[in-house]
């Protein structure tokens, strides 16, 4: 186990004062805060400065831990003296943090549930004497499931790991994984969130279990963006597709179909194909924007074909500016 | 470890029409009845119906609480900022899904 620097993980002195302990926490906890960061590791960080403060922001727990820490480095290895903690009184506290499970071996070992520290209230939630009260529904579970495109279209099972905390006989947290197959349906959209009735915690003593609540997340598409039910894509067409129209077969995710691109479409224009968006009560629409693209003139013929198409058109691509540019020029 | 085959387990949808009571709201995010009340009257969620015995929610209610529950126990802001918070980090994560959208 290795010891971990609390002050360190604050950026704070040791010799901070409580409220510069809480400014440190405050500026940090806002920046790495899972809801708020788009860094890749917010979490960990998160976790990390929470149990950084969970024990510098209690006065008797900090100076356990001072007594403790003064010689130690973080990373070092590191084993808590036996009864280390004597001679302190710690009232209350234990944990305060929803995800006190998470917090690391090395806290576990100084301020767990295993060392005497009593009355370990979970903020917001049921007391650890509650849960162990006779005949409790389980908990709820909450889980992010990531799918494609293509699964909101035809359904889907995934494997889900889900981690939890659970009471053993002791009135102890003990850590808790299990492995579920969930069906998804088709027809979901991003964001979406489904309900497993009594998939979450088993109930306690005969109680109900608790229920499991999934949240669709889509993975990014290669070439399809999406809006609720509504899925767009991008098509690459070639100028003579544009003027002189075209059948093309565009790969939707439900399979190909053949699209007829209308003589004369402008570049940007949107084609819709009603009712091919994701399927539902009121399935979404397909947009297909007509994206052109055009040979490189790297090659002589192809330069003599565009400037032939030049001569014989005489096309302006830009007729309203001509009087501007006129004026420019005198 | 063994997995367990849900697979036909009935999945409801909790974003097509509002099924969810006040009781399951409460019971999914572990809080009172009086606190999901407070949220209502701050505008954070809206439940259908009039009468709070009639009151059913979107799925969509169940992410705000719990993210207002995260940015209030984690951060110390009181509900109004937390409303606030909610409101901009909704509206930049919108931003960003555009802005990915076309990159």
């Amino acid at each position: 186990m290795e010891f971990k620097d609390y002050y360190e993980v604050l950026g704070v002195e040791r010799d901070a004062t409580q409220e510069e302990i809480k400014r440190a926490y405050r500026k940090l906890a806002r920046k790495y805060h899972p809801d708020v960061s788009q860094e890749a590791d917010a979490e960990t960080h998160f976790k990390s400065l929470g149990e950084a403060y969970e024990v510098l922001k209690d006065p008797e727990k900090r100076t356990a831990y001072d007594q403790l820490g003064r010689n130690w480095q973080a990373g070092e290895d590191f084993r808590p003296p036996p009864d280390w903690d004597s001679g302190f009184e710690f009232s209350g506290g234990g944990y305060t943090q929803e995800d006190s499970a998470a917090f690391s071996d090395f806290f576990e070992s100084l301020f767990g549930q295993g060392r005497g520290f009593h009355g370990g209230g979970f903020e917001g939630r049921a007391s650890a004497g509650a849960r162990r009260r006779s005949s409790m529904r389980g908990e709820d579970h909450h889980a992010k499931v990531t799918i494609d495109l293509e699964d909101a279209y035809r359904g889907a099972t995934r494997t889900l790991t889900l981690q939890s905390a659970q009471w053993d006989a002791a009135g102890h947290l003990e850590p808790h994984q299990r492995t579920l197959k969930v069906r998804i349906p088709k027809g979901v959209k991003q964001g979406q969130r489904i309900r497993l009735s009594g998939q979450g915690a088993p109930g306690a003593a005969g109680g109900p279990a608790g229920d499991l609540f999934l949240e669709i997340e889509f993975a990014t598409h290669e070439r399809f963006r999406v809006d609720g039910r509504d899925v767009t894509l991008d098509l690459p067409v070639a100028p003579w597709e544009l003027a002189l129209g075209a059948t093309v077969t565009v790969p939707l995710p439900e399979g190909a179909v053949d699209l007829k691109v209308p003589a004369g479409s402008a570049a940007g224009r949107r084609l819709r194909l009603k009712g091919r968006g994701i399927p539902g009560a009121s399935p979404g629409d397909c947009y297909v924007v007509l994206k052109a693209v055009q040979p490189a003139a790297d090659d002589e013929r192809i330069a003599a074909a565009y400037r032939q198409l030049a001569e014989v058109s005489g096309f302006d691509p830009r007729p309203e500016w001509m009087d501007q540019s006129e004026g420019d020029r005198s | 470890m063994t997995t367990r085959d849900i697979t036909h387990l009935r999945v409801e949808n909790l974003d097509e029409a509002p099924v969810m009571t006040l009781g399951d709201i409460c019971r999914a995010c572990t809080v009172h009845a009086e606190w999901i009340v407070e949220l209502i009257d701050e505008g954070i969620i809206t439940p259908e119906g009039r009468h709070r015995e009639q009151w059913r929610f979107y799925g969509g209610s169940l992410h705000r609480v719990r993210t207002v529950q995260r940015l209030q126990r984690d951060l110390g802001v009181n509900l109004a900022g937390a409303a606030l918070a909610l409101e901009l980090l909704e509206e930049l994560n919108d931003l960003r899904r555009r802005l990915g959208d076309r990159g």
